[in-house]
C-alpha cells in the first residue's frame, strides 16, 4: 500500500474536482463523495501505518523530475517514514470527523457544495505536504495550504469581518514564507539539493558553514513561525475563528497550523547542526506559548479562548523540539522530539474535539460568547461530557492523552529551570482556562434564559464524530505511555531513539498543577468564592493586557500595516508626479523649445533671409536716383567732386587725400540721394510719374 | 522549395489585413469572423511550430526553420533571414495564441470596425516578424511597424485620455529606437564585411573595443528598457494600458512587453557579454527597483485596469532581476517562464477586468464589493488569476518567480535579491486587497443587481489561458525542456 500512498493526497483532489464540475449542483452527492473520499484515504493510511510499524519505520521514497533545467531540477515526490505516517492518520482523522460533521453543521447552507469542494481541496494541499520528500515540494503545498484557508476563513465572504480575517491570515502567513524562501534559496546555494535526505546528509556532514546553516535554520523556521501562528505572527489565527467553525476545527487546531510543528521536526537536521537556532526556537515557542496562553484567560468568546489555547499549545510543541535541537547539538540526549510530535498527535484529536464541541454549542444557543451561556450539560447531553473529556485531556489530567505527551514536554524542558518553570505555568494556566471555560459553558444557572430554552442536542451526524474523538483524546496517548517497550518514542524518532522512563517525580507535579488549576477555575467560577471581577480590578493592567491581547493588532497596524499604505500611495504621487512630471515634464520642455524654435525660425531665420532681399531691394531704389541719364547730371556730379577734392587737397596739403577719393564719392552720392528724396517729398512727386519723366526724356 | 512556415506567420496576417481592408464597411460581422479566422492559421501554425520544435530541435541551440538568408538589398547587404530556436518558439506561441483570443475580445468594436480589424491584424505580422527577424534590418522594420496599429488602436478606441496615451506611447517607444538605431549602424560600421547579420554579429562583436561596447549595449539597453518596461521608463505604460481597448491591453501586456525582454536575450545580452557583466548588478538593482516599486504602486490604485498595470512593472521587474543573473541557466528560465507566465496571467486579467467594464461601466475598485455572490463563475476566474498573479504555487507564476530568485541568489548579491523577495508579499497584499474590496464583503444589490455573470464569448478568451496558466505551473518540465540548449548556450555566450 506504501507505493500507491500518494493516493491519499490525490483521493480528495479528485474530489475537489468533481464536486466544481459535475456534482456541485447536488448537495448529497458532494458531501457523500467527499466524505466517500476521505475515507477512503484514511484506511490507507491507518494501513500505510500499519506497513511502517511492520518494517520498524523504513523509509519509502519515490519522485519524479518537476522541472528539468540544468542545475535546478526540483523533484516531486513522497516520503512516507513514521513521522508521516503517524501524520497522515492525524490528518485524515480528523478530517473525516470534520466532513461527517460538517454534514450536519452547514446544513442549509447556500454553499454547502462549495464547502465540500474546498475542504477537499484543502485536504489535498495538507496531505500532499505531509507526503513531501523535499523541501520545494513542501513548500508548494504549504502554500496551496495557505489558499484554502483563506478560501475557508472567507467563506461567508459576505461578512466583513470574515472578508478582513482571510486576508489578513493570508498575508501574515506569507510574511513568515518569505523566510521560508530565503531559507530555501540558502540551501539551494550551499546544499545544491532540496531534497531532504540529500540535505541532511551534507549537513551531518559538515559540508555547509555553520554560518549559513544557522540562517537557513531561522529563516525556515519563520515559514512554522507563520503557518503554526507563533509570536510574533499570531495575530491572524483569533481572527480567523471567522470561518465556519468545522474549519476552525480542521485547520486552525488539527491540521494546518500542526504543519509548522511539522516542518521543524521534518528538518531537525538542519536545527540540530545549529544550537543557536535551535535555541531561538524554543524562545519562541516558549514567549508564545506564555503569552497566548495568559491572552486565553480573559477572552469571552468561546472560539477564540480556544484559538488562543492553539497557539499556546503549538508554542509548546515548538518549544520542545527547539530544546530538542538545542541538546542535541550540545550532547544532552533529550525528549523533545518525541514529546513534540508525541504532543502534536495528542492534540490534534483533543483539540479538533474542543472545536467540534465548540460549533455544537454554537449550534445550539447561537452565540459564542460564553457569558450568555451556562448550564449547558443539562442540554448537550453529548456535547457536554465530550467536551469535558477534551478539557480534561489538554489540561493533562491522568491517563488521558494531554497527560502522557505534556508529560514528556515538561521532562523535555527540565534541564532548562527557566524553561521548566514557566512550561508548568503555562499547564495551570492551560487548565486554569479550559475549566473557565468549561464552567461558564456547561455548568452554574443559565445566563440568557431564553437561548438556554431554545438549546437542543446537534443531530447524530455531527456527535458521533465528538464520541469518535473523545475517545482518542482518551486513548491516543497510551501508544507513548513511559512503561510501553516499543511505543511511540522509539518509533518516530531523530537519530537514536529515546526510551521514556516513567518519571514519578515530575507526573506528580504536573498532575498537582493541572489540578490546582482546575480547583482554581472551580472555585472562581463554580462555586464563586472568589470574584473574578474583583481579581480583574486588582491586576487591572495585567487583565487590560491580556484582554486587549497585548494591543498586537494595533501596534502592528500602527507601525507596519499604515505605513506600507502611505509608502504605496507616497510612492505612486511620487510616480504620477515626479517620473512621470519628468516624462511629461520633457515633453513639455521639447514643446517650448520647438516653439522657440519656431519663433527664431519666423523671425530671425527666415527674418535675415527676407531682410537681405529687403536690403538689395531698398538700395537698388535709393541708388536709382544717381542713375538719372542726364548728361548735365553727370557733369555736375563730376565738377562737384573735383570741387570737393580740390577743397580737401588745398586744405590738408597731404599727399595721402587721394585715398579719400571713393568716401568722397560716397558721400556725394549719399548727399545727392537725400536732396533727390527731400525734393521728392517736397514735390510730392510719385516715383512713378518720375520714371515716366525720364523716360520721355 | 520548403513551404516557408516562418515567412507564412508574418505574411497570412498581412494578406489577411488586404482581405479585411476588400471588405465592405458595414458587415461588422463578415469583418469579425474574417479575421479572427485569418488569425486561426498564425495560431495553429505557432501551436504546431511549438510542438514540433519540442519533438525535433529542442535538443540544439541552433536555429530551426531558417529561411534564408536571401539578399535583400544586395548593396547594403541587407539580407531577408529568418529563424527561431528555444526563446522565440514560446513566444511565437504566446502572439499566436493571445491574438486570437484578443480578436474574440474585441467583437465588441462597433466604431469603424473595419479599420479595427485591419490595424490588428498589421500589428500581429509586426509582432510574428520581431520574433522570427535575424537581421538587424528587418527587425528594426517589424520593431517599427507595430508602433502604427498600435498607435492607432490606442489613439482611436482608446478612453477619455486615448490621444495623450497614444502619442506618449509612440513617441516614448519611438525615441528608445532611436538608440537602436545608432547602436545598429555603429555595428554595421565596425563589421568587416559590413553586414546586418545578427547571428555574424553576436560572434564578432565581442572583438568591439571596451568602449563601443558599452555606448552599444547602453543605447540598445535604453530602446529595449523602454518596451519592457524598466523603472524608470515605465510611465507610458500605465497610461496606455488604461487608455486602450481590452483587447489592446492584452497584447500589450501580453506581447509588446516580452518584445523588450525578447530583444534582450537575443540581442544585447550575448552580443556585449562584457559590458553586460559590468552592468549586471546596476541592472538587477533596477530589476529590484521596479518589483517592490510597482507593486506598492499598484497598492494605491483605484482604478482597477490601472492596478493590473502597475502589477506588470512589478512582474517585469522580476524578469530584469532575472536577466541580471547571467551566469544562471535557472535565472534565464525563470525569466523566460515569467515572460510567458505575465503573459498568460495579465493577460487573463486585463481581459477579466474588461469583461467586469463592459457591464459596470467603470472600473472603480471602490465602486464594487460582494460581487462574489452575485457573478460566482466570473469571481471565480478572477480569483484564480489573482492567485497565479501572485505566485501562488500550481501556477505559473509561482515556478518562474521561484526560478528567479533560486538563480539570482546564487548569481547576484544575497541582499538584494533578499530584498527583492518582500515583492512576493506586497504582490499578495495588493492583489488580495482588490479581491476583498471587489469580490468580498456586502453586495450592493441596489446599484449592480442588473449585472450578468461571464458569457460563453468571454469565457473561450480567459479558460484558454486558466488552463496553461495550471499546465505550466503543474507540468513545467515540457517547457524546461524546450529551453534548455538554447538557454545553456546563451549563457556560455554571455560568459564570453
Amino acid at each position: 500500500m506504501t507505493e500507491y500512498s500518494f493516493l491519499i493526497a490525490l483521493l480528495p483532489l479528485l474530489s475537489f474536482v468533481m464536486i466544481v464540475f459535475f456534482f456541485r449542483w447536488n448537495e448529497k452527492l458532494s458531501a457523500g463523495f467527499s466524505i466517500a473520499m476521505i475515507l477512503t484515504s484514511w484506511v490507507m493510511s491507518v494501513t500505510v501505518l500499519i506497513e511502517q510499524l511492520g518494517s520498524h519505520g523504513q523509509p519509502y521514497e519515490a519522485f519524479y523530475k518537476f522541472v528539468d533545467i540544468i542545475r535546478f531540477a526540483p523533484e516531486i515526490g513522497i516520503l512516507i517514514d513514521p513521522l508521516a505516517a503517524v501524520m497522515l492518520v492525524v490528518v485524515t482523522t480528523v478530517g473525516s470527523c470534520v466532513q461527517i460533521y460538517s454534514v450536519g453543521y452547514m446544513h442549509g447552507d447556500p454553499r454547502f457544495s462549495r464547502f465540500f469542494s474546498y475542504l477537499s481541496l484543502f485536504l489535498f494541499s495538507m496531505l500532499g505536504l505531509v507526503l513531501a520528500n523535499n523541501f520545494f515540494m513542501i513548500f508548494i503545498f504549504w502554500e496551496l495550504v495557505g489558499l484554502t484557508s483563506y478560501l475557508l476563513i472567507g467563506f461567508w465572504f459576505e461578512k466583513a469581518s470574515a472578508a478582513n480575517a482571510c486576508k489578513k491570515a493570508f498575508l501574515t502567513t506569507r510574511v513568515g514564507d518569505l523566510g521560508f524562501l530565503v531559507g530555501l534559496f540558502l540551501l539551494s546555494v550551499y546544499a545544491g539539493t532540496f531534497n531532504y535526505g540529500e540535505v541532511f546528509d551534507q549537513v551531518a556532514g559538515g559540508m555547509i558553514p555553520t554560518g549559513i546553516l544557522t540562517a537557513a535554520a531561522i529563516f525556515i523556521f519563520c515559514g512554522a513561525v507563520g503557518k503554526s501562528a507563533q509570536f510574533p505572527l499570531h495575530v491572524w489565527l483569533p481572527d480567523a475563528m471567522e470561518g465556519p467553525t468545522p474549519v476552525s476545527a480542521l485547520i486552525h487546531a488539527a491540521t494546518m497550523v500542526a504543519a509548522g510543528v511539522y516542518l521543524v521536526a521534518r528538518a531537525m537536521t538542519v536545527f540540530v547542526g545549529s544550537a543557536e537556532a535551535s535555541m531561538v526556537v524554543a524562545v519562541i515557542g516558549l514567549v508564545t506559548s506564555l503569552m497566548a496562553a495568559s491572552i486565553a484567560l480573559t477572552q469571552n468568546d468561546i472560539k477564540r479562548v480556544l484559538a488562543y489555547s492553539t497557539c499556546s499549545q503549538l508554542g509548546y510543541m515548538i518549544m520542545a523540539l527547539g530544546l530538542y535541537g538545542y541538546d542535541t547539538a550540545t550532547g544532552v540526549h533529550s525528549p523533545g522530539y518525541y514529546a513534540g510530535t508525541f504532543h502534536l498527535m495528542t492534540h490534534a484529536f483533543f483539540k479538533g474535539l474542543l472545536f467540534l464541541g465548540a460549533g455544537s454549542v454554537i449550534h445550539a444557543v447561537h452565540t459564542n460568547d460564553i457569558r450568555k451561556m451556562g448550564g449547558l450539560l443539562s442540554k448537550l447531553k453529548i456535547t457536554g461530557p465530550t467536551f469535558i473529556i477534551a478539557s480534561l485531556s489538554i489540561a493533562g489530567i491522568f491517563p488521558l492523552s494531554g497527560f502522557w505527551s505534556k508529560d514528556e514536554i515538561v521532562a523535555a524542558s527540565s534541564h532548562h529551570p527557566v524553561f521548566f518553570i514557566i512550561t508548568l505555568l503555562i499547564a495551570f494556566m492551560t487548565a486554569f482556562y479550559m475549566f473557565r471555560l468549561c464552567f461558564l459553558t456547561f455548568f452554574g444557572q443559565p445566563r440568557e434564559q431564553e437561548r438556554f430554552d431554545h438549546a437542543h442536542e446537534s443531530p447524530k451526524v455531527m456527535t458521533y464524530p465528538l464520541i469518535f474523538l473523545a475517545v482518542l483524546s482518551v486513548c491516543a496517548g497510551w501508544v507513548g505511555i513511559p512503561w510501553l517497550q516499543h511505543g511511540f518514542a522509539s518509533f518516530v524518532s531523530h537519530g537514536e531513539p529515546y526510551h521514556p522512563h516513567a518519571n514519578w517525580l515530575l507526573m506528580i507535579v504536573s498532575t498537582i498543577v493541572a489540578v490546582s488549576g482546575i480547583g482554581l477555575a472551580y472555585l472562581i467560577y463554580y462555586k464563586q468564592s472568589i470574584s473574578a471581577d474583583q481579581l480583574a480590578e486588582r491586576f487591572k493592567v495585567l487583565h487590560k493586557l491580556s484582554y486587549n491581547k497585548f494591543y498586537f493588532d494595533e501596534i502592528y497596524d500602527f507601525i507596519l500595516l499604515q505605513p506600507i499604505l502611505a509608502l504605496g500611495r507616497l510612492m505612486w504621487r511620487f510616480d504620477a508626479g515626479i517620473i512621470d512630471g519628468l516624462v511629461n515634464g520633457a515633453a513639455w520642455f521639447t514643446i517650448l523649445w520647438s516653439d522657440i524654435k519656431m519663433w527664431f525660425d519666423k523671425w530671425i531665420v527666415d527674418g535675415a533671409v527676407n531682410g537681405a532681399g529687403w536690403i538689395v531691394r531698398m538700395s537698388g531704389n535709393l541708388l536709382r536716383y544717381l542713375q538719372t541719364g542726364r548728361v548735365q547730371f553727370y557733369t555736375f556730379f563730376a565738377i562737384m567732386l573735383i570741387v570737393l577734392m580740390a577743397m580737401v587737397k588745398l586744405e590738408s596739403g597731404s599727399p595721402d587725400a587721394e585715398a579719400g577719393l571713393p568716401l568722397l564719392s560716397i558721400l556725394l552720392a549719399i548727399g545727392i540721394i537725400l536732396l533727390a528724396l527731400m525734393s521728392r517729398s517736397i514735390g510730392r512727386q510719385s516715383p512713378t510719374t518720375e520714371t515716366k519723366q525720364e523716360e520721355t526724356i | 522549395m520548403e513551404f516557408p512556415i516562418l515567412s507564412s506567420l508574418i505574411f497570412v496576417p498581412l494578406l489577411g489585413m488586404g482581405v479585411v481592408m476588400l471588405l465592405p464597411k458595414e458587415s461588422h460581422k463578415a469583418i469579425r469572423w474574417t479575421s479572427t479566422i485569418i488569425s486561426l492559421f498564425p495560431m495553429f501554425v505557432s501551436f504546431w511550430l511549438t510542438w514540433d520544435y519540442f519533438f525535433n530541435f529542442s535538443h540544439s541551440a541552433a536555429m530551426a526553420y531558417v529561411e534564408g538568408p536571401f539578399n535583400w538589398i544586395p548593396s547594403l547587404n541587407i539580407q531577408y533571414y529568418l529563424g527561431v530556436d528555444g526563446i522565440s518558439v514560446p513566444m511565437l506561441f504566446l502572439t499566436g495564441l493571445l491574438s486570437t483570443i484578443s480578436l474574440i475580445a474585441s467583437f465588441g468594436i462597433t466604431n469603424r470596425v473595419k479599420e479595427y480589424f485591419a490595424f490588428f491584424l498589421l500589428l500581429e505580422a509586426g509582432m510574428m516578424g520581431v520574433f522570427v527577424a535575424l537581421d538587424f534590418f528587418l527587425f528594426y522594420v517589424f520593431w517599427e511597424i507595430m508602433l502604427v496599429p498600435m498607435y492607432f488602436l490606442i489613439g482611436v478606441w482608446g478612453g477619455p485620455r486615448k490621444e495623450y496615451a497614444a502619442i506618449k506611447f509612440f513617441l516614448y517607444t519611438l525615441f528608445g529606437s532611436i538608440f537602436m538605431l545608432v547602436s545598429i549602424l555603429i555595428l554595421y560600421f565596425t563589421s568587416e564585411p559590413h553586414t546586418l547579420n545578427m547571428m555574424t554579429l553576436i560572434e564578432t562583436s565581442p572583438a568591439l573595443s571596451h568602449t563601443l561596447q558599452m555606448v552599444c549595449f547602453i543605447f540598445f539597453f535604453i530602446a529595449f528598457a523602454i518596451k519592457v518596461p524598466v523603472w524608470p521608463f515605465h510611465t507610458w505604460l500605465p497610461d496606455a494600458h488604461v487608455e486602450a481597448p481590452t483587447a489592446v491591453s492584452v497584447i500589450l501586456a501580453g506581447v509588446l512587453l516580452k518584445m523588450g525582454t525578447y530583444a534582450m536575450l537575443r540581442i544585447s545580452w550575448p552580443m556585449f557579454p562584457e559590458a553586460l557583466r559590468t552592468l549586471s548588478f546596476w541592472i538587477a538593482l533596477l530589476g529590484v527597483i521596479a518589483i517592490i516599486y510597482g507593486a506598492l504602486v499598484s497598492m494605491a490604485q483605484k482604478d482597477l485596469k490601472k492596478l493590473v498595470a502597475y502589477s506588470s512593472v512589478s512582474h517585469m521587474g522580476y524578469c530584469m532581476l532575472a536577466l541580471a543573473a547571467v551566469s544562471s541557466v535557472t535565472a534565464i528560465a525563470g525569466c523566460m517562464f515569467q515572460m510567458i507566465s505575465h503573459g498568460l496571467i495579465t493577460g487573463a486579467l486585463f481581459l477579466l477586468v474588461g469583461v467586469i467594464y463592459d457591464r459596470a461601466h467603470t472600473r472603480e475598485i471602490a465602486a464594487f464589493g460582494g460581487l462574489g455572490a452575485k457573478l460566482p463563475v466570473y469571481s471565480g476566474i478572477m480569483v484564480f488569476f489573482s492567485m497565479a498573479a501572485l505566485g501562488l504555487p500550481g501556477m505559473s507564476g509561482f515556478i518562474s518567480e521561484f526560478m528567479i530568485f533560486v538563480g539570482a541568489f546564487s548569481a547576484l548579491n544575497k541582499v538584494l535579491v533578499g530584498i527583492s523577495v518582500l515583492g512576493v508579499v506586497l504582490g499578495a497584499a495588493y492583489m488580495l486587497r482588490m479581491v476583498q474590496r471587489v469580490f468580498l464583503g456586502e453586495f450592493d444589490i441596489a446599484r449592480w443587481g442588473g449585472l450578468k455573470d461571464i458569457n460563453i464569448r468571454e469565457l473561450v478568451t480567459v479558460v484558454p489561458l486558466m488552463l496553461l496558466t495550471l499546465f505550466v505551473g503543474i507540468y513545467p518540465k515540457p517547457l524546461s525542456i524546450l529551453l534548455n540548449a538554447t538557454l545553456e548556450h546563451l549563457v556560455t555566450l554571455m560568459a564570453r
